[in-house]
């Protein structure tokens, strides 16, 4: 085993202002499965998961991110990341097994941006997993957007730079890709990976912290890509782009909003990443193509709008 | 789906119709009109805060980190969360 430390990303925690019309597009539009309803939260697995659950909603009169998780490789790992992370000057609390069913016990902490992460090392199997024996590509076939896995977040905030730092220098991930303002230096976006994938977590700078810009699912081709954009005009599901490419990890994608403001996209493709790779950057005058490669500018609403 | 349709009109700007039922945010988009921001049409990102002048209507839920209780009481509001019950004046902004 080559991957170490911090292997995936493992759920995330949203805000909806209505449960009921939340759990909707989630199960049937999205796809995912619905694992369990309990004490005002939802839990959903996509079906080429394993693990019990990696969409948890949780029903407030706010919308936006409560926490994102990541999967550690064994237990003690989180030891040795609460100790890193001490180190580093961050606040780590030790959240007991149980605060989410089928959850080991917790690291967490918060970044400079004011987001919330988890870090975990174990969760129940999910009863609707893939196969292991003989396995079939799925188990039932998937429904709406066919969604296969929850992928990654982005996240707005101030100070992106000191939240990708502890990242990269407590958490070992990788800086895959940049957006730089070069006259000042200054980050707009910094792409993070933790695995094969062109990234893992994203943060994209924005005046207020906090703010959660979207939650990702990944999709098996550029074809699903438009099957999900169909769904989207056939339920009136609220579009925000796409479907388009990115310059930036070069995805095959198309964004929409939760029935409670939410963004998610759903996207396919974009390059492996090795950890001897150099780092890709776009320059900022070059933004506008390095978020949407084929239309090469920027909208209000993509780079303003967020929960 | 729309029985009865209404007069959504903005101070300083255009107007459009909007059915009982219909949202005054996704009506606006509809008539091809764009006084108002559009974000998520979730009640969650805050871009479509406007306040009612005149008129009648109901609402959905609207996230109270745009919207607080007593911003309510005084006619703000989330256009995409808005349905009108008689025609509406709106100011943006
Ligand atoms: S468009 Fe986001 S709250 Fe109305
Ligand atoms: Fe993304």
């Amino acid at each position: 085993m080559a991957l170490t430390g911090v292997i995936s990303p493992g759920y995330v925690q949203l805000r909806v202002l209505d449960l009921d019309e939340a759990i909707v597009h989630y199960r049937d539009r999205i796809g995912l499965n619905l694992v369990s309803v309990e004490d005002g939260r939802a839990f959903f697995q996509a079906f080429d998961e394993f693990d019990r659950h990696s969409i948890i909603l949780r029903e407030a009169d706010t919308a936006g991110l409560d926490r994102m998780a990541f999967k550690v490789a064994k237990d003690s790992d989180l030891d040795h990341f609460a100790e890193r992370l001490l180190d580093a000057g961050v606040h780590v609390d030790v959240i007991p097994a149980g605060e989410d069913p089928g959850v080991g016990r917790k690291i967490r902490f918060n970044t400079p941006t004011s987001h919330v992460f988890d870090l975990y090392a174990e969760m129940e199997l999910s009863e609707t997993g893939p196969a292991v024996r003989n396995p079939d590509v799925w188990i039932a076939e998937p429904r709406g957007m066919r969604a296969t896995r929850f992928d990654h977040c982005a996240l707005n905030g101030v100070d992106i730079s000191a939240s990708a730092k502890i990242f990269v220098e407590v958490l070992d991930f990788s800086v895959t890709e940049e957006l730089v303002d070069e006259s000042t230096g200054a980050r707009l976006g910094i792409f993070l990976s933790c695995s094969n994938k062109a990234h893992d977590v994203a943060f994209l700078g924005y005046p207020e912290d906090g703010r959660i810009h979207h939650t990702s699912f990944n999709l098996e081709s550029w074809h699903d890509v438009g099957h999900a954009a169909d769904i989207i005009s056939r339920y009136d599901i609220s579009l925000d782009i796409g479907p388009t490419r990115h310059g930036i990890t070069r995805g095959q994608t198309i964004y929409f909003f939760d029935p409670s403001g939410n963004r998610n996209e759903t996207f396919s493709g974009g390059y492996f990443y090795y950890p001897d790779n150099p780092r890709r950057m776009w320059q900022a005058e070059n933004a506008g193509k390095a978020i949407f490669y084929y239309e090469k500018a920027l909208t209000d609403r993509f780079m303003t709008v967020n929960t | 789906m729309t029985t009865g349709s209404h007069r959504i009109r903005i101070v300083g700007g255009g107007e459009f119709s909007c059915g009982e039922g219909e949202r005054v945010l996704l009506a606006m988009e509809r008539c091809g009109s764009s006084d108002i921001g559009v974000g998520c049409r979730g009640g969650g990102c805050g871009i479509c805060r406007v306040r009612v002048v005149g008129g009648d209507y109901t609402t959905g839920k609207m996230s109270v980190a745009k919207i607080s209780e007593t911003e309510r009481a005084a006619g703000f509001v989330l256009a995409c969360r808005v349905f009108p019950v008689s025609d509406l004046l709106i100011e943006v902004g």
